[in-house]
Protein backbone atom coordinates (compact mmCIF):
# COMPACT_ATOMS: atom_id res chain seq x y z
CA UNK A 1 0.00 0.00 0.00
CA UNK A 2 2.93 2.33 0.54
CA UNK A 3 4.36 4.25 -2.39
CA UNK A 4 8.12 3.93 -2.42
CA UNK A 5 10.01 5.64 -5.23
CA UNK A 6 13.13 4.25 -6.79
CA UNK A 7 16.34 6.14 -6.30
CA UNK A 8 18.45 7.00 -9.31
CA UNK A 9 21.65 7.20 -7.28
CA UNK A 10 23.62 4.30 -5.95
CA UNK A 11 22.19 3.05 -2.65
CA UNK A 12 24.07 3.73 0.56
CA UNK A 13 21.77 1.42 2.41
CA UNK A 14 18.62 -0.56 1.85
CA UNK A 15 16.03 -1.28 4.48
CA UNK A 16 13.95 -4.38 3.83
CA UNK A 17 10.77 -5.26 5.72
CA UNK A 18 12.19 -3.84 8.93
CA UNK A 19 10.07 -4.51 11.96
CA UNK A 20 11.16 -3.26 15.36
CA UNK A 21 9.66 -3.95 18.78
CA UNK A 22 10.74 -2.26 22.03
CA UNK A 23 11.35 -4.54 25.00
CA UNK A 24 8.47 -3.02 26.94
CA UNK A 25 6.00 -2.93 24.04
CA UNK A 26 3.61 -5.60 22.77
CA UNK A 27 3.20 -4.08 19.34
CA UNK A 28 6.03 -3.36 16.93
CA UNK A 29 6.88 0.35 16.68
CA UNK A 30 8.08 -0.10 13.09
CA UNK A 31 5.99 -2.19 10.75
CA UNK A 32 7.54 -3.78 7.68
CA UNK A 33 9.44 -0.72 6.53
CA UNK A 34 11.22 -0.99 3.19
CA UNK A 35 13.16 1.87 1.69
CA UNK A 36 16.43 2.70 -0.04
CA UNK A 37 18.77 5.39 1.24
CA UNK A 38 20.45 7.11 -1.72
CA UNK A 39 24.17 7.70 -1.69
CA UNK A 40 25.47 11.28 -1.36
CA UNK A 41 21.95 12.55 -0.88
CA UNK A 42 19.86 13.78 1.99
CA UNK A 43 16.85 11.67 2.93
CA UNK A 44 14.43 13.36 5.32
CA UNK A 45 11.98 11.50 7.54
CA UNK A 46 8.85 13.40 8.51
CA UNK A 47 5.66 12.46 10.31
CA UNK A 48 3.69 13.22 13.46
CA UNK A 49 5.18 12.75 16.91
CA UNK A 50 5.43 9.10 17.95
CA UNK A 51 5.24 7.73 14.41
CA UNK A 52 8.63 6.02 14.74
CA UNK A 53 11.09 8.37 13.03
CA UNK A 54 13.68 8.17 15.80
CA UNK A 55 13.09 4.47 16.20
CA UNK A 56 13.85 3.91 12.52
CA UNK A 57 16.92 6.12 12.63
CA UNK A 58 18.28 4.39 15.71
CA UNK A 59 17.86 1.00 14.06
CA UNK A 60 20.33 1.99 11.35
CA UNK A 61 23.26 2.25 13.78
CA UNK A 62 21.84 -0.38 16.13
CA UNK A 63 21.51 2.14 18.96
CA UNK A 64 18.63 0.09 20.34
CA UNK A 65 21.12 -2.61 21.25
CA UNK A 66 22.29 -0.49 24.19
CA UNK A 67 19.09 -1.43 25.96
CA UNK A 68 18.28 -5.09 26.42
CA UNK A 69 15.24 -6.86 25.06
CA UNK A 70 14.62 -4.82 21.91
CA UNK A 71 13.88 -6.87 18.84
CA UNK A 72 14.56 -6.34 15.13
CA UNK A 73 13.09 -8.34 12.26
CA UNK A 74 13.79 -7.93 8.57
CA UNK A 75 17.02 -6.67 7.05
CA UNK A 76 19.11 -3.57 6.64
CA UNK A 77 21.56 -4.15 3.79
CA UNK A 78 24.76 -2.12 3.99
CA UNK A 79 27.84 -2.86 1.89
CA UNK A 80 26.32 -6.16 0.87
CA UNK A 81 25.63 -7.50 4.32
CA UNK A 82 22.66 -7.50 6.68
CA UNK A 83 23.71 -5.32 9.60
CA UNK A 84 20.90 -6.67 11.75
CA UNK A 85 22.76 -9.93 11.83
CA UNK A 86 23.76 -11.01 15.33
CA UNK A 87 27.38 -11.28 14.19
CA UNK A 88 27.58 -7.64 13.10
CA UNK A 89 30.47 -5.74 14.73
CA UNK A 90 28.62 -2.81 16.27
CA UNK A 91 31.73 -0.78 17.07
CA UNK A 92 32.77 -0.87 13.43
CA UNK A 93 29.23 -0.23 12.25
CA UNK A 94 28.90 2.88 14.39
CA UNK A 95 32.22 4.22 13.14
CA UNK A 96 30.83 4.00 9.60
CA UNK A 97 27.35 5.23 10.46
CA UNK A 98 27.54 8.31 12.69
CA UNK A 99 24.77 10.02 14.60
CA UNK A 100 23.86 13.56 15.67
CA UNK A 101 21.32 13.97 18.45
CA UNK A 102 18.42 16.23 19.27
CA UNK A 103 20.44 18.19 21.78
CA UNK A 104 24.10 19.10 21.50
CA UNK A 105 26.10 16.54 23.44
CA UNK A 106 29.52 18.03 24.05
CA UNK A 107 31.56 15.68 26.20
CA UNK A 108 33.03 16.97 29.48
CA UNK A 109 36.42 17.63 27.91
CA UNK A 110 38.15 20.22 25.73
CA UNK A 111 37.03 21.15 22.20
CA UNK A 112 40.11 19.43 20.77
CA UNK A 113 39.51 16.24 22.78
CA UNK A 114 35.84 16.20 21.79
CA UNK A 115 36.62 16.15 18.09
CA UNK A 116 39.57 13.80 18.50
CA UNK A 117 37.53 11.41 20.62
CA UNK A 118 36.37 9.02 17.91
CA UNK A 119 39.85 9.00 16.38
CA UNK A 120 41.46 8.17 19.70
CA UNK A 121 38.97 5.35 20.18
CA UNK A 122 40.32 3.91 16.96
CA UNK A 123 43.79 3.97 18.44
CA UNK A 124 45.16 6.96 16.53
CA UNK A 125 47.80 8.45 18.82
CA UNK A 126 50.00 10.47 16.47
CA UNK A 127 49.64 14.09 17.64
CA UNK A 128 50.09 15.72 14.22
CA UNK A 129 47.65 13.34 12.57
CA UNK A 130 45.09 14.01 15.32
CA UNK A 131 45.60 17.76 14.99
CA UNK A 132 45.26 17.70 11.22
CA UNK A 133 42.14 15.62 11.26
CA UNK A 134 40.57 17.70 14.02
CA UNK A 135 41.25 20.86 12.04
CA UNK A 136 39.80 19.33 8.89
CA UNK A 137 36.67 18.14 10.68
CA UNK A 138 36.16 21.51 12.36
CA UNK A 139 36.65 23.26 9.01
CA UNK A 140 34.17 20.95 7.30
CA UNK A 141 31.71 21.62 10.12
CA UNK A 142 32.15 25.37 9.56
CA UNK A 143 33.28 26.09 13.09
CA UNK A 144 37.08 26.13 12.77
CA UNK A 145 37.36 29.92 12.67
CA UNK A 146 35.32 30.32 15.83
CA UNK A 147 37.21 27.80 17.94
CA UNK A 148 40.74 27.66 16.56
CA UNK A 149 42.07 29.90 19.33
CA UNK A 150 40.44 27.98 22.14
CA UNK A 151 40.85 24.33 21.27
CA UNK A 152 41.99 23.60 24.80
CA UNK A 153 38.90 25.16 26.39
CA UNK A 154 36.03 23.16 27.83
CA UNK A 155 33.55 22.41 25.06
CA UNK A 156 30.65 23.19 27.36
CA UNK A 157 31.58 26.86 27.13
CA UNK A 158 30.36 27.03 23.52
CA UNK A 159 26.88 28.20 22.52
CA UNK A 160 24.21 25.63 21.65
CA UNK A 161 24.63 26.12 17.91
CA UNK A 162 28.41 25.92 18.18
CA UNK A 163 28.14 22.79 20.30
CA UNK A 164 25.92 21.16 17.71
CA UNK A 165 28.43 21.95 14.98
CA UNK A 166 31.15 20.62 17.26
CA UNK A 167 29.17 17.39 17.50
CA UNK A 168 28.95 17.28 13.73
CA UNK A 169 32.70 17.84 13.51
CA UNK A 170 33.22 15.04 16.02
CA UNK A 171 31.03 12.73 13.95
CA UNK A 172 32.67 13.52 10.59
CA UNK A 173 36.21 13.33 12.02
CA UNK A 174 36.03 9.54 11.86
CA UNK A 175 34.97 9.81 8.19
CA UNK A 176 31.71 7.88 8.28
CA UNK A 177 29.86 6.90 5.12
CA UNK A 178 26.44 7.66 6.53
CA UNK A 179 25.32 10.31 9.03
CA UNK A 180 22.05 10.08 10.93
CA UNK A 181 20.56 13.32 12.26
CA UNK A 182 17.70 13.14 14.78
CA UNK A 183 16.05 16.59 14.82
CA UNK A 184 19.45 18.28 15.05
CA UNK A 185 18.03 21.79 15.21
CA UNK A 186 15.12 21.31 17.59
CA UNK A 187 17.08 22.86 20.47
CA UNK A 188 18.56 25.71 18.43
CA UNK A 189 17.69 29.30 17.53
CA UNK A 190 16.77 30.19 13.90
CA UNK A 191 20.23 31.45 12.96
CA UNK A 192 22.01 28.38 14.28
CA UNK A 193 19.36 26.27 12.58
CA UNK A 194 20.12 27.89 9.25
CA UNK A 195 23.81 27.20 9.77
CA UNK A 196 23.19 23.52 10.45
CA UNK A 197 20.89 23.23 7.42
CA UNK A 198 23.53 24.71 5.13
CA UNK A 199 26.06 22.35 6.64
CA UNK A 200 23.85 19.34 5.98
CA UNK A 201 23.51 20.18 2.30
CA UNK A 202 27.27 20.69 2.01
CA UNK A 203 28.11 17.46 3.79
CA UNK A 204 26.29 15.28 1.30
CA UNK A 205 29.22 15.59 -1.07
CA UNK A 206 31.06 13.27 1.25
CA UNK A 207 28.44 11.34 3.18
CA UNK A 208 24.94 10.01 2.77
CA UNK A 209 22.54 11.64 5.19
CA UNK A 210 19.29 10.65 6.86
CA UNK A 211 17.66 13.46 8.80
CA UNK A 212 14.60 13.27 11.02
CA UNK A 213 12.73 16.52 11.33
CA UNK A 214 9.50 17.84 12.71
CA UNK A 215 9.70 20.74 10.40
CA UNK A 216 8.39 20.20 6.86
CA UNK A 217 10.02 23.39 5.57
CA UNK A 218 13.32 22.06 6.80
CA UNK A 219 12.77 18.77 5.01
CA UNK A 220 11.90 20.65 1.83
CA UNK A 221 14.97 22.87 2.14
CA UNK A 222 17.63 20.28 2.82
CA UNK A 223 16.56 16.96 1.41
CA UNK A 224 16.58 15.17 -1.93
CA UNK A 225 14.22 12.45 -0.79
CA UNK A 226 11.52 12.59 1.84
CA UNK A 227 9.84 9.72 3.64
CA UNK A 228 6.54 10.25 5.39
CA UNK A 229 5.88 7.96 8.33
CA UNK A 230 2.66 7.38 10.18
CA UNK A 231 1.93 5.01 13.08
CA UNK A 232 5.08 2.98 12.58
CA UNK A 233 4.67 2.63 8.83
CA UNK A 234 6.43 4.31 5.95
CA UNK A 235 3.53 5.66 3.94
CA UNK A 236 5.47 7.25 1.13
CA UNK A 237 9.00 7.85 -0.02
CA UNK A 238 9.49 10.25 -2.88
CA UNK A 239 11.72 12.84 -4.41
CA UNK A 240 11.33 15.81 -2.11
CA UNK A 241 10.12 18.22 -4.78
CA UNK A 242 7.51 15.70 -5.93
CA UNK A 243 6.35 14.54 -2.53
CA UNK A 244 5.56 18.04 -1.34
CA UNK A 245 3.86 19.09 -4.58
CA UNK A 246 2.14 15.96 -5.82
CA UNK A 247 2.01 13.41 -3.04
CA UNK A 248 0.92 9.96 -4.17
CA UNK A 249 -0.79 8.98 -0.94
CA UNK A 250 -3.84 10.60 0.56
CA UNK A 251 -2.36 10.46 4.07
CA UNK A 252 0.76 12.25 2.92
CA UNK A 253 -1.30 14.97 1.35
CA UNK A 254 -3.37 15.42 4.49
CA UNK A 255 -0.23 15.64 6.59
CA UNK A 256 1.62 18.14 4.42
CA UNK A 257 -1.44 20.32 4.07
CA UNK A 258 -1.71 20.41 7.85
CA UNK A 259 -4.94 18.42 8.21
CA UNK A 260 -3.40 16.48 11.12
CA UNK A 261 -0.20 16.06 13.06
CA UNK B 1 -8.55 30.98 52.19
CA UNK B 2 -5.77 29.19 50.28
CA UNK B 3 -3.65 32.26 50.95
CA UNK B 4 -4.05 31.81 54.71
CA UNK B 5 -3.16 28.12 54.47
CA UNK B 6 -0.14 29.02 52.35
CA UNK B 7 0.90 31.54 54.96
CA UNK B 8 0.52 29.11 57.83
CA UNK B 9 2.51 26.55 55.88
CA UNK B 10 5.26 28.98 54.95
CA UNK B 11 5.60 30.28 58.49
CA UNK B 12 5.59 26.89 60.18
CA UNK B 13 8.22 25.50 57.82
CA UNK B 14 10.30 28.60 58.38
CA UNK B 15 9.98 28.08 62.13
CA UNK B 16 11.12 24.47 61.81
CA UNK B 17 14.11 25.51 59.72
CA UNK B 18 15.10 28.13 62.28
CA UNK B 19 14.71 25.57 65.07
CA UNK B 20 17.17 23.27 63.33
CA UNK B 21 19.70 26.09 63.06
CA UNK B 22 19.08 26.98 66.67
CA UNK B 23 19.68 23.43 67.89
CA UNK B 24 22.94 23.24 65.94
CA UNK B 25 24.13 26.49 67.48
CA UNK B 26 23.02 25.30 70.89
CA UNK B 27 25.01 22.07 70.65
CA UNK B 28 28.07 24.03 69.62
CA UNK B 29 27.64 26.40 72.54
CA UNK B 30 27.22 23.62 75.08
CA UNK B 31 30.27 21.74 73.82
CA UNK B 32 32.29 24.92 73.84
CA UNK B 33 31.24 25.96 77.37
CA UNK B 34 31.87 22.53 78.80
CA UNK B 35 35.30 22.38 77.10
CA UNK B 36 36.46 25.71 78.53
CA UNK B 37 38.05 24.21 81.63
CA UNK B 38 40.07 21.73 79.60
CA UNK B 39 41.08 24.39 77.07
CA UNK B 40 42.29 26.71 79.81
CA UNK B 41 44.19 23.93 81.57
CA UNK B 42 45.94 22.31 78.59
CA UNK B 43 45.79 24.86 75.80
CA UNK B 44 47.21 23.52 72.56
CA UNK B 45 48.92 20.66 74.41
CA UNK B 46 45.54 18.98 74.41
CA UNK B 47 45.82 18.14 70.72
CA UNK B 48 49.57 17.41 70.62
CA UNK B 49 49.96 15.27 73.73
CA UNK B 50 48.97 11.62 73.68
CA UNK B 51 49.26 10.96 77.40
CA UNK B 52 45.75 10.31 78.67
CA UNK B 53 45.95 9.57 82.38
CA UNK B 54 42.75 10.24 84.30
CA UNK B 55 44.38 9.28 87.61
CA UNK B 56 47.01 12.02 87.09
CA UNK B 57 44.46 14.50 85.73
CA UNK B 58 46.50 14.62 82.53
CA UNK B 59 44.60 14.60 79.25
CA UNK B 60 46.04 14.68 75.74
CA UNK B 61 43.88 13.89 72.73
CA UNK B 62 46.58 13.17 70.19
CA UNK B 63 46.17 9.39 70.29
CA UNK B 64 42.41 9.63 69.91
CA UNK B 65 42.65 12.11 67.05
CA UNK B 66 45.28 10.02 65.28
CA UNK B 67 43.16 6.92 65.91
CA UNK B 68 40.21 8.56 64.20
CA UNK B 69 42.36 9.70 61.32
CA UNK B 70 44.13 6.36 60.82
CA UNK B 71 41.05 4.14 61.16
CA UNK B 72 39.13 6.39 58.76
CA UNK B 73 42.02 6.48 56.32
CA UNK B 74 42.27 2.68 56.40
CA UNK B 75 38.54 2.38 55.89
CA UNK B 76 38.64 4.75 52.92
CA UNK B 77 41.58 2.99 51.30
CA UNK B 78 39.76 -0.32 51.57
CA UNK B 79 36.25 0.88 50.73
CA UNK B 80 36.72 3.45 47.94
CA UNK B 81 37.90 1.10 45.16
CA UNK B 82 35.25 -1.48 45.99
CA UNK B 83 32.50 1.13 46.24
CA UNK B 84 33.43 2.66 42.90
CA UNK B 85 33.52 -0.79 41.35
CA UNK B 86 30.09 -1.64 42.73
CA UNK B 87 28.72 1.72 41.60
CA UNK B 88 30.04 1.26 38.06
CA UNK B 89 28.56 -2.22 37.98
CA UNK B 90 25.18 -1.01 39.19
CA UNK B 91 24.90 2.05 37.01
CA UNK B 92 26.50 0.86 33.80
CA UNK B 93 27.09 -2.86 33.60
CA UNK B 94 24.44 -4.84 35.45
CA UNK B 95 21.52 -6.14 33.44
CA UNK B 96 18.35 -4.10 33.97
CA UNK B 97 16.77 -6.98 35.81
CA UNK B 98 19.69 -7.13 38.24
CA UNK B 99 19.98 -3.38 38.89
CA UNK B 100 16.91 -2.96 41.03
CA UNK B 101 17.29 -5.99 43.35
CA UNK B 102 21.02 -5.48 43.89
CA UNK B 103 20.54 -1.75 44.30
CA UNK B 104 17.85 -2.26 46.92
CA UNK B 105 19.90 -4.82 48.85
CA UNK B 106 22.77 -2.37 48.99
CA UNK B 107 20.47 0.29 50.33
CA UNK B 108 19.24 -2.22 52.92
CA UNK B 109 22.81 -3.00 53.92
CA UNK B 110 23.37 0.72 54.37
CA UNK B 111 20.42 0.75 56.75
CA UNK B 112 21.85 -1.86 59.13
CA UNK B 113 22.45 -0.13 62.49
CA UNK B 114 26.17 0.25 63.02
CA UNK B 115 26.09 -1.49 66.42
CA UNK B 116 25.29 -4.67 64.51
CA UNK B 117 28.40 -4.26 62.39
CA UNK B 118 30.31 -3.82 65.66
CA UNK B 119 28.93 -7.02 67.21
CA UNK B 120 29.47 -8.98 64.02
CA UNK B 121 33.02 -7.62 63.83
CA UNK B 122 33.77 -8.58 67.41
CA UNK B 123 32.56 -12.16 67.15
CA UNK B 124 33.52 -13.05 63.59
CA UNK B 125 36.16 -10.64 62.43
CA UNK B 126 38.38 -10.35 65.48
CA UNK B 127 39.26 -14.09 65.48
CA UNK B 128 40.05 -13.98 61.76
CA UNK B 129 42.35 -10.98 62.11
CA UNK B 130 43.97 -12.63 65.14
CA UNK B 131 44.66 -15.78 63.14
CA UNK B 132 46.05 -13.96 60.13
CA UNK B 133 47.96 -11.04 61.62
CA UNK B 134 48.57 -12.13 65.21
CA UNK B 135 47.97 -9.89 68.22
CA UNK B 136 44.69 -10.06 70.08
CA UNK B 137 42.58 -9.27 67.05
CA UNK B 138 41.23 -6.10 68.58
CA UNK B 139 42.84 -2.97 67.21
CA UNK B 140 43.24 -0.41 64.49
CA UNK B 141 43.28 -2.83 61.57
CA UNK B 142 40.09 -4.58 62.63
CA UNK B 143 38.43 -1.22 63.24
CA UNK B 144 39.48 0.00 59.80
CA UNK B 145 38.13 -3.12 58.11
CA UNK B 146 34.81 -3.12 59.98
CA UNK B 147 34.47 0.59 59.27
CA UNK B 148 35.18 -0.04 55.60
CA UNK B 149 32.50 -2.72 55.45
CA UNK B 150 30.07 -0.45 57.27
CA UNK B 151 30.47 2.58 54.98
CA UNK B 152 30.74 0.57 51.79
CA UNK B 153 27.02 0.21 51.02
CA UNK B 154 26.33 3.89 51.65
CA UNK B 155 29.33 4.90 49.61
CA UNK B 156 28.42 2.61 46.74
CA UNK B 157 24.79 3.74 46.71
CA UNK B 158 25.60 7.46 46.69
CA UNK B 159 28.36 6.99 44.10
CA UNK B 160 25.94 5.08 41.90
CA UNK B 161 23.39 7.89 42.25
CA UNK B 162 26.06 10.35 41.15
CA UNK B 163 26.94 8.22 38.13
CA UNK B 164 23.28 7.83 37.23
CA UNK B 165 23.04 11.58 36.66
CA UNK B 166 25.03 11.16 33.44
CA UNK B 167 22.49 11.84 30.66
CA UNK B 168 21.78 8.84 28.41
CA UNK B 169 22.13 11.05 25.35
CA UNK B 170 25.73 11.82 26.31
CA UNK B 171 26.57 8.15 26.71
CA UNK B 172 24.79 7.33 23.45
CA UNK B 173 26.88 9.97 21.69
CA UNK B 174 30.04 8.18 22.74
CA UNK B 175 28.66 4.79 21.73
CA UNK B 176 27.67 6.33 18.40
CA UNK B 177 31.35 7.10 17.77
CA UNK B 178 32.29 3.46 18.23
CA UNK B 179 32.92 3.51 21.97
CA UNK B 180 32.83 0.36 24.04
CA UNK B 181 31.14 0.16 27.42
CA UNK B 182 34.48 0.65 29.13
CA UNK B 183 35.34 3.68 26.93
CA UNK B 184 32.04 5.27 27.88
CA UNK B 185 32.52 4.61 31.61
CA UNK B 186 36.06 5.96 31.62
CA UNK B 187 35.62 8.95 29.30
CA UNK B 188 32.05 10.03 29.85
CA UNK B 189 30.41 8.70 33.01
CA UNK B 190 33.29 9.20 35.42
CA UNK B 191 34.39 12.64 34.17
CA UNK B 192 30.81 13.85 33.99
CA UNK B 193 29.92 12.76 37.51
CA UNK B 194 33.34 13.39 39.04
CA UNK B 195 32.21 16.15 41.37
CA UNK B 196 29.27 14.06 42.57
CA UNK B 197 31.47 11.02 43.10
CA UNK B 198 34.00 12.96 45.16
CA UNK B 199 31.13 14.47 47.13
CA UNK B 200 29.76 10.98 47.79
CA UNK B 201 33.13 9.72 48.95
CA UNK B 202 33.59 12.67 51.29
CA UNK B 203 30.11 12.19 52.75
CA UNK B 204 31.07 8.58 53.47
CA UNK B 205 34.30 9.83 55.03
CA UNK B 206 32.28 12.10 57.29
CA UNK B 207 30.26 9.10 58.41
CA UNK B 208 33.33 7.00 59.04
CA UNK B 209 35.09 9.58 61.16
CA UNK B 210 32.16 10.01 63.52
CA UNK B 211 31.27 6.34 63.65
CA UNK B 212 31.05 5.08 67.19
CA UNK B 213 29.28 1.79 67.68
CA UNK B 214 30.85 -0.17 64.84
CA UNK B 215 34.37 0.53 66.12
CA UNK B 216 33.86 0.67 69.87
CA UNK B 217 33.65 -3.13 69.97
CA UNK B 218 36.75 -3.83 67.96
CA UNK B 219 39.13 -0.93 68.55
CA UNK B 220 40.07 -1.47 72.19
CA UNK B 221 40.48 1.72 74.17
CA UNK B 222 44.18 2.37 74.47
CA UNK B 223 45.51 5.92 74.26
CA UNK B 224 48.68 5.16 72.42
CA UNK B 225 49.83 5.94 68.91
CA UNK B 226 51.35 2.84 67.38
CA UNK B 227 52.31 2.07 63.83
CA UNK B 228 51.59 -1.59 64.47
CA UNK B 229 48.02 -1.70 63.25
CA UNK B 230 47.24 -4.94 65.05
CA UNK B 231 47.60 -3.18 68.39
CA UNK B 232 44.56 -1.94 70.28
CA UNK B 233 44.06 1.79 69.90
CA UNK B 234 41.32 4.36 70.32
CA UNK B 235 39.52 7.06 68.39
CA UNK B 236 37.55 10.11 69.46
CA UNK B 237 34.10 8.48 69.43
CA UNK B 238 35.46 5.30 71.02
CA UNK B 239 36.93 7.30 73.88
CA UNK B 240 33.70 9.19 74.37
CA UNK B 241 31.58 6.03 74.36
CA UNK B 242 33.85 4.24 76.80
CA UNK B 243 34.70 6.96 79.24
CA UNK B 244 31.79 9.26 79.88
CA UNK B 245 30.44 7.09 82.66
CA UNK B 246 33.86 7.10 84.32
CA UNK B 247 34.47 10.82 84.18
CA UNK B 248 34.58 11.55 87.90
CA UNK B 249 36.34 14.90 87.90
CA UNK B 250 35.44 18.22 86.31
CA UNK B 251 38.62 18.25 84.25
CA UNK B 252 38.08 14.70 82.97
CA UNK B 253 34.53 15.63 82.05
CA UNK B 254 35.63 18.84 80.35
CA UNK B 255 38.38 17.04 78.41
CA UNK B 256 35.84 14.63 76.99
CA UNK B 257 33.74 17.58 75.91
CA UNK B 258 36.72 19.13 74.18
CA UNK B 259 37.23 15.84 72.33
CA UNK B 260 33.61 15.94 71.26
CA UNK B 261 34.01 19.54 70.08
CA UNK B 262 37.03 18.55 67.99
CA UNK B 263 35.05 15.70 66.42
CA UNK B 264 32.14 18.01 65.68
CA UNK B 265 34.38 20.56 64.00
CA UNK B 266 36.08 17.87 61.90
CA UNK B 267 32.77 16.33 60.83
CA UNK B 268 31.24 19.71 60.06
CA UNK B 269 34.18 20.70 57.94
CA UNK B 270 34.13 17.45 55.98
CA UNK B 271 30.40 17.47 55.36
CA UNK B 272 30.48 21.14 54.39
CA UNK B 273 33.21 20.55 51.84
CA UNK B 274 31.21 17.69 50.35
CA UNK B 275 27.90 19.54 50.32
CA UNK B 276 28.85 23.02 49.38
CA UNK B 277 31.73 22.39 47.08
CA UNK B 278 31.20 19.08 45.33
CA UNK B 279 27.49 18.38 45.51
CA UNK B 280 26.39 21.92 44.67
CA UNK B 281 27.79 22.17 41.21
CA UNK B 282 25.26 21.50 38.54
CA UNK B 283 25.88 20.55 34.96
CA UNK B 284 23.88 21.26 31.88
CA UNK B 285 23.04 18.90 28.98
N1 LIG C 1 12.16 3.17 24.86
C1 LIG C 1 10.91 2.91 24.40
N2 LIG C 1 10.21 1.87 24.89
C2 LIG C 1 8.96 1.60 24.44
N3 LIG C 1 8.34 2.30 23.50
C3 LIG C 1 8.99 3.35 22.96
C4 LIG C 1 10.32 3.70 23.39
N4 LIG C 1 10.70 4.78 22.68
C5 LIG C 1 9.68 5.08 21.86
N5 LIG C 1 8.65 4.23 22.01
C6 LIG C 1 7.39 4.23 21.26
O1 LIG C 1 7.67 3.98 19.91
C7 LIG C 1 6.89 4.82 19.07
C8 LIG C 1 7.77 5.61 18.15
O2 LIG C 1 8.54 6.52 18.90
P1 LIG C 1 9.64 7.45 18.26
O3 LIG C 1 10.40 8.06 19.37
O4 LIG C 1 10.41 6.68 17.27
O5 LIG C 1 8.76 8.53 17.54
P2 LIG C 1 9.20 9.82 16.74
O6 LIG C 1 8.55 9.74 15.43
O7 LIG C 1 10.67 9.99 16.79
O8 LIG C 1 8.49 10.97 17.59
P3 LIG C 1 8.99 12.43 17.94
O9 LIG C 1 8.72 13.23 16.72
O10 LIG C 1 8.11 12.84 19.06
O11 LIG C 1 10.43 12.36 18.29
C9 LIG C 1 6.05 5.67 19.98
O12 LIG C 1 4.77 5.09 20.06
C10 LIG C 1 6.73 5.60 21.31
O13 LIG C 1 5.81 5.67 22.36
MG1 LIG D 1 12.02 11.37 17.72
Amino acid sequence: MATICNVSEEKALEIKKLQFTYASADEPSLKEISMPIAKNSVTALIGPSGCGKSTLLRSINRMHDLYPGNKYEGEIIYNGRNILDAKEDLINLRINIGMIFQKPTAFPMSIMDNVAYGLKLQGIKNKTELKDRVEKALTDAAIWKEVKDRLKHDANGLSGGQQQRLCIARAIAVEPEILLFDEPTSALDPISTQGIEELVTELKEKVSIVIVTHNMQQAARVSDYTGFMYLGELIELGKTEELFVTPAEKLTEEYITGKFG
Amino acid sequence: MTKIIDNIFANSTRLIAITVLFITAWIFTVLFQESLLSMQTFGLDFVTESKWAPNLEKFGAFAAIMGSVISTFLAMVLAVPVAIGVAIFLSEIAHERLKAPVGVSIELLAAIPSVIYGMWGLFYFVPIIRDIFGGIGIGMLTAGIVLAIMILPFMAAVTRDAMNTTPDILKESAYALGGTKWDVIRDIVIPYSKAGIIGALILALGRAIGETMAVTFVMGNVHKVSWDLTQPATSIPVTLANEFTEADTDLYFSSLFELALILLVISFTIISIAKFYFLRRKRSV
